[in-house]
């Protein structure tokens, strides 16, 4: 198992090269003038080349690269041009945000997700299954943005109940768990919830679907268990792939959701992205990619591992 | 001094490079400070430059005791004087101090800005109401529409045009009022671009009924004669009347060898959306549309803001321009460089500025230098009107519509007056 994960983690480190290649080239190679948030177009072309050293951009794309990765390597991420504040310091705050929001949206998903999933399977080809995976396929396909705004219109502008935006009435800074800030989250995280319930629902459907076309369940009924009873063991049955599901789901949700984020004024990553792109932010934008691209390694890592522990076929093969 | 020392002396404890892109490049031609006495200050240019009393407001004036205290608040471990310097700025960001009628009381940076009455503010009339004002950033125009309806906030900047008769007819007030600021298509003077013809730049700006366009935006646009509006100080008297007037447009297309047989086929890059931009798609689409009426046959292309913008200085000679014959960059227009100087001088070609069409000559170089050089306001108004008489009648625009700085407010909101301007006054708003 030891032997596994060193090469899991070697096998780690040049993805994570890449992703640092990838997201310090693509950004560089954008469109558009990096000191556009901090220069306004009309000055001096002396006093662009002075800012355009100050931040280091008349280097050699290589020796930028090669800085930049030092530096992260070391956490720092640099500094934003539009704040002059630590990236790091805007992208952990940032990420924690999204954290919270993406764990509600989870939970959400989740529970509504095994909800109709049982339904549609238990009750299969019935109007009530018809009926869930319309619902289901609704979630998948409808665009995030759109839900949204009409949530937003519901229940913000037309009956009043909810707050359209925002994470509470002292911003972030001042979060607590309870109810005038956790309304804050409900439109967001209802919105950014559909997809996961969605994926979760079509998931469990099949599963159950195909659990109880199973003989054993046959066996089951025919040694007399209850309803409850068959229902236990299908439950059993199904929980660890709907939880491997909404694993990945979770880790999907933690990048953001730059359109959800927007439209909600909520300050997680990508309500920062979409700063650091219409700013043009390039330290920002780098850290914030590399951050949330590293995210996702170290989960595929994490889950590689989960997986080679809880069966050890995988790590021998 | 201080504070021209943080942009200019390098030397300086409190050197702040990175403030130098908002403050230095307003004022290009200042070299250095020196105290002359306890009220006096002597400022020093590289050429005469009448312009630059105006733009001294971009220095951004900050208090050098809070910035000490900032300073001598970073930890001691931090030994390198720049990194200190930087860390005190950065504090100094996060709790400014001020004289104003307002104070800062929270900064979140992208969350919130909470300022506080000040109540020693040394002019008693002007002391605010208001005990807080909380300022959010809702960068999407619906939800900050949904904001305002829904009582979460009492004011909204900006909103969007086709929610203006919701927010009315719910008993929200939208004040408008015409702001410097240009919403036009600069034309490319570069070799073969069909607008060098005078006739056609002419005919291109009678050929757009600008009453529709307003009426397409819910009103929110004034409709302009120019750079500036008649009666503004630097108006002065164009010959060239900027109005809707179809058959002059199509006699002046056909003057210059155009038709329905023979049309013009010109091309514009513009952005799907940016600071100041308005509504740029839908409004580049009608004007697509109504120069279709004189001959024009015109192909918009969509890029991003920040690309739009960068090509801005580039110039319509770059490629980046994509072969455009004009661009589609608003801009502020609120004093005499940023209204007239770096679209019409031969020293602000690209990619020294703005002056992405290559307008200029001997005659607005003459009528610049004329306007630096004018040192009493009404000998320097007279000049720049000038100037503006001629930028008028040479057409290196296509001028379509002035912004409003639309602002939709809750009617607890009271004794508020919308300037011609983005700066509000806040001191006298009441809250029911």
């Amino acid at each position: 198992m030891l032997v596994y994960l060193a090469k899991r983690i070697v096998f780690t480190l040049p993805i994570m090269l890449g992703v640092a290649i990838v997201c310090f080239l693509l950004v560089h190679l954008a469109p558009g003038d990096p000191l556009v948030s901090v220069l306004p177009p009309d000055a001096s072309e002396a006093l662009k080349q002075q800012m355009m050293a100050l931040y280091g951009f008349d280097r050699p794309l290589v020796e930028q690269f090669g800085r930049w990765l030092g530096r992260a390597l070391a956490g720092d991420l640099g500094t934003s041009i539009r704040t002059s504040r630590p990236v790091v310091v805007e992208v952990a705050k940032a990420v924690s945000n999204t954290l919270m929001l993406a764990a509600l949206a989870t939970i959400i998903g989740f529970i509504l997700g095994t909800l109709l999933g049982f339904i549609a399977g238990t009750f299969r080809d019935t109007w009530i299954d018809k009926a869930s995976s319309f619902l289901s396929v609704i979630g998948v396909s409808v665009p995030h943005y759109w839900l949204g705004m009409v949530l937003v219109i519901i229940f913000a502008a037309q009956l009043g109940w909810l707050p359209p935006t925002g994470a509470g009435p002292g911003g972030s800074e001042n979060w607590r768990w309870d109810w005038a800030h956790i309304r804050y989250m409900i439109l967001p995280a209802v919105t950014m919830s559909v997809i996961p319930m969605g994926i979760i629902a079509r998931t469990v459907r099949a599963l159950v679907a195909e659990i109880m076309s199973q003989e054993f369940i046959a066996g089951l009924r025919a040694k007399g268990l209850t309803r409850l009873g068959v229902f236990r063991h299908v439950v059993k049955n199904v929980a660890p792939t709907a939880l491997a599901v909404m694993g990945i789901q979770l880790g999907y949700l933690l990048g953001g959701s730059i359109l959800i984020e927007t439209v909600f004024a909520w300050p997680g990553t990508g309500l920062l992205l979409n700063d650091a792109i219409f700013q043009r932010d390039l330290p920002l934008l780098q850290g914030t990619i590399l951050v949330l691209a590293s995210f996702f390694v170290v989960l595929n890592l994490v889950v590689d591992v989960l997986q080679a522990a809880l069966d050890p076929r995988i790590s021998r093969s | 001094m201080w504070n021209v020392d943080k942009v200019l002396n390098k030397d300086a404890e409190h050197f702040a490079p990175d403030q130098i892109g908002v403050t230095v490049s307003r004022m290009p031609n200042l070299l250095s400070a020196k105290k002359v006495d306890e009220l006096t200050v002597e400022l020093t240019t590289k050429e005469p430059d009448s312009f630059l009393p105006i733009n001294l407001t971009n220095l951004f004036i900050a208090s050098p005791a809070h910035w000490k205290k900032k300073l001598t608040a970073v930890p001691a471990a931090v030994a390198d004087p720049k990194e200190r310097a930087k860390q005190a700025w950065v504090a100094f960001a996060a709790d400014a101090s001020g004289s104003g009628p307002f104070r800062m009381a929270k900064f979140v940076p992208r969350e919130r800005l909470e300022l506080v009455r000040n109540p020693d503010y040394w002019d008693a009339k002007r002391r605010p109401k208001i005990d807080r004002v909380v300022l959010l950033p809702i960068p999407e125009p619906s939800a900050r529409t949904a904001a305002l309806l829904s009582g979460q906030v009492d004011w909204i900047e900006a909103p969007a045009p086709d929610a203006i008769p919701q927010i009315k007819s719910k008993g929200f007030v939208v004040h408008t009022n015409a702001q410097p600021h240009v919403w036009p298509w600069q034309f490319s003077f570069a070799e073969n671009s069909p607008w060098l013809d005078k006739r056609v730049r002419y005919a291109a700006n009678l050929c757009v009924n600008r009453d529709e366009l307003k009426q397409l935006l819910g009103g929110l646009m004034e409709v302009p004669k120019g750079t500036v509006p008649p009666g503004h100080p630097w108006w002065g008297n164009p010959k060239f009347e900027i109005k809707y007037d179809l058959a002059a447009a199509k006699k002046l297309m056909t003057e210059a060898g155009f038709g329905p047989t023979k049309r013009l086929k010109v091309k514009t890059i513009t952005s799907a959306s940016g600071s100041g931009q308005m509504q740029p798609v839908a409004m580049n689409e009608f004007l697509q549309q109504a120069l279709k009426d004189c001959f024009f046959d015109v192909e918009l292309e969509v890029v991003e803001w920040n690309a739009l913008f960068t090509n801005w200085r580039a110039g319509a000679k770059d490629p980046t321009s994509r072969g455009a014959h004009a661009t589609n960059v608003t801009f502020a227009a609120m004093d005499p460089f940023f209204a007239m100087v770096r679209f019409s001088s031969t020293k602000t070609f690209p990619p020294v500025s703005n002056n992405w069409g290559y307008f200029g000559n001997e005659v607005s170089d003459k009528l610049i230098a004329a306007a630096r050089n004018a040192f009493e306001d009404k000998a320097r108004d007279a000049a720049l009107a000038n100037l503006h008489a001629y930028i008028v009648d040479e057409a290196p625009f296509l001028w379509v519509a002035h912004d409003v700085g639309p602002r939709a407010m809750s009617a607890k909101v009271k004794n508020v007056v919308q300037p011609k301007s983005w700066f509000i006054d806040l001191a006298p708003m009441t809250l029911d």
